[in-house]
């Protein structure tokens, strides 16, 4: 009796319908997800305990690929750490950049879609070929840069053949894009009430203060993901670095990605590359996980942090 | 007084700065028309000498294939690549936004937990599998993918914007007679135009400039995207002819930035709705 009256119930049945109905429309990830990614990601922990290459049957070599990387290859040690400077000059000064103007053309000032056009532009090409073309041409010895520096009596600097100041050359064109972090960091001051600040100001808070106690803590969720995801990108930079230096002078901007390269696909030694992708992907979920656990210190959610 | 003091400090610092950002591309469209000797020496954006040979020997290309190949070529991987993305995206979406399926939660954690997988880590097993499965050489690691809904950015893009949308819409469609799929058709993509416009934009563009991807899977010249061929350019240019390879990366740039300024609302709108990727 009472099972016929649920089963006669119409939102029953359309609810146990739409059960497998849901998992139809998902069909689709759920296959690319196992073949695409997931298989892929097992597969790879799994080679670099091999000495998988193209060119001969693979071996289980066990710990060895990891030992050798971390105790024996100089050129590991030498990729780490430059992209690690990369990732600490690039990321911040990104986003302290476009934070910086996003406050500036959050001023109520006319021309603002006219700013914001502009300093878009450049993120537009991304990390093209043709943007690196360019920047080898700024940043030759007798490019632009160069010549607008003699023009002000500035000695030519080698940007790109000076192995002091060419991973700085690289992180600048990274630091150029700095325009669609600047949208988003926009969308989110527009977001934030205005009686805050009002009553911030009734409260006797300076520009400053309501900066520090207003603005920053309510952006904090969107710093948050831009931390975490440019900070993943920059891990994996490649084609600025190959197509500008080649990863040169003196290795001096042979970033992470360039050596995955190289070994992966230039000397096909998979299982060698696949161990260096996990050093890379845990240090990636090392920091991941820090932002994480240290965001209920530093990100503000209104709805109490459900996202 | 000091107020208007203040702004003008403010308009001037943004104009330099503006000048800054846009200057490199005005140069270098402005010397892909001079001679190489000029390149070199001149700050300004008028030639001396206007030429526009750069154009017609650096459209060549590699001697056997021109640039209109390439071109081709770049049309061929991403317009499918988008296209597939979009349809397989939207579906998926749906299927999160709107219906209760067992796992969903566990699911969807896994979805947008792929955002965060470096590309880094799983591209050598990919490789090997398109190797096995004989897709090297050509645009199915592209397309397949992307039919397969492996691009989980616009998933969780269109669920948020289809979350948005009132379901009482779904509601009134059901009880005029329409299926589940009738409602996605006739509901829910019209209104997640917006959303998906600004989703196909984006997949557009990047990957329009994507370089490491077909620099892996892509090997013989006539296959060549844009991104290859300005690299090839650049080895066989090297010392000589800057200008060709400079009116190249200017034609290369043409087709993003074109649709920047006609659908730039989307864009604003795109990644202000999404606040993920950067």
């Amino acid at each position: 009796m009472k099972v016929t009256k649920i089963m006669k119930n119409p939102n029953f049945r359309s609810k146990f319908k739409s059960d497998y109905v849901g998992l139809l429309y998902i069909a689709p990830w759920i296959i690319g997800f196992l073949v695409f990614q997931l298989y892929p990601f097992i597969t790879s922990f799994i080679y670099s305990f091999t000495d998988l290459s193209l060119l001969k049957t693979p071996n289980f070599v066990g710990l060895s690929n990891y030992k050798n990387l971390l105790t024996n290859d100089k050129l590991f040690y030498q990729s780490l750490k430059i992209t690690l400077i990369y990732v600490l000059v690039a990321v911040p000064g990104k986003l302290l950049f476009a934070l910086f103007i996003a406050m500036i053309l959050n001023m109520k000032l006319k021309l603002i879609n006219f700013y914001r056009t502009i300093y878009y532009m450049p993120s537009i090409l991304g990390g093209s070929v043709a943007l690196a073309v360019l920047w080898r041409f700024l940043f030759a010895r007798n490019g632009l840069v160069n010549i607008v520096l003699s023009k002000l009596s500035i000695p030519a600097i080698d940007w790109l053949g000076n192995p002091d100041i060419a991973l700085y050359t690289i992180s600048f064109l990274t630091i150029w894009q700095f325009g669609s972090s600047m949208v988003l960091f926009l969308a989110g001051l527009k977001q934030i009430p205005a009686e805050l600040y009002e009553a911030a100001k009734v409260d006797g808070a300076g520009r400053i203060r309501s900066f520090f106690n207003i603005t920053l803590p309510m952006l904090t969720p969107i710093i948050f993901f831009n931390l975490i995801m440019q900070t993943i990108n920059a891990f994996q930079q490649f084609t600025s670095a190959f197509v500008i230096t080649k990863g040169g002078p003196l290795k001096s901007t042979y970033l992470y990605g360039l050596m995955l390269y190289d070994y992966g696909f230039k000397y096909f030694r998979m299982g060698y590359a696949s161990a260096q992708s996990w050093i890379l992907f845990a240090i990636i979920m090392c920091l991941t996980l820090l932002v994480f656990k240290s965001s209920p210190y530093w990100t503000y959610y209104e709805d109490g942090g459900d996202f | 007084m000091k107020k208007v003091l203040n702004k003008i400090v403010v308009y001037m610092f943004l104009t330099i700065l503006g000048i800054v950002m846009i200057y490199p591309l005005l140069w270098l469209i402005s010397s892909s028309f001079r001679t190489n000797q000029e390149i070199f020496t001149s700050m300004g954006l008028i030639p001396k000498q206007i030429i526009t040979d750069s154009y017609v020997k650096g459209w060549r290309g590699s001697g056997q294939y021109s640039y209109g190949v390439f071109f081709l070529n770049t049309f061929k991987l991403v317009i499918p690549t988008v296209l597939f993305t979009l349809i397989s995206s939207v579906l998926v979406a749906y299927g999160f936004a709107r219906f209760k399926f067992p796992l969903k939660k566990f699911l969807f954690a896994m979805m947008i937990s792929t955002l965060m997988l470096p590309n880094a880590v799983i591209i050598i097993p990919r490789y090997i599998l398109y190797r096995n499965l004989g897709w090297l050489d050509s645009y199915l690691p592209f397309t397949i993918p992307a039919l397969f809904a492996t691009y989980s950015f616009f998933i969780f893009m269109l669920v948020q914007f289809i979350r948005g949308i009132p379901r009482e819409l779904d509601e009134s469609a059901r009880i005029d007679g329409c299926n589940s799929f009738d409602i996605l058709v006739r509901i829910i993509i019209p209104l997640s135009k917006p959303a998906l416009f600004s989703a196909g934009i984006f997949q557009f563009i990047w990957r329009w400039n994507d370089f490491l991807n077909v620099l892996i899977y892509i090997t013989s010249v006539r296959k060549y995207t844009l991104s290859l061929a300005l690299r090839m350019s650049m080895d066989i240019t090297d010392s000589v002819a800057w200008n060709q390879l400079m009116a190249m990366s200017v034609l290369t740039m043409v087709p993003p930035i074109l649709i920047f300024f006609f659908a730039q609302k989307y864009f604003v709108e795109g990644i202000a709705t999404t606040g993920l990727k950067g």
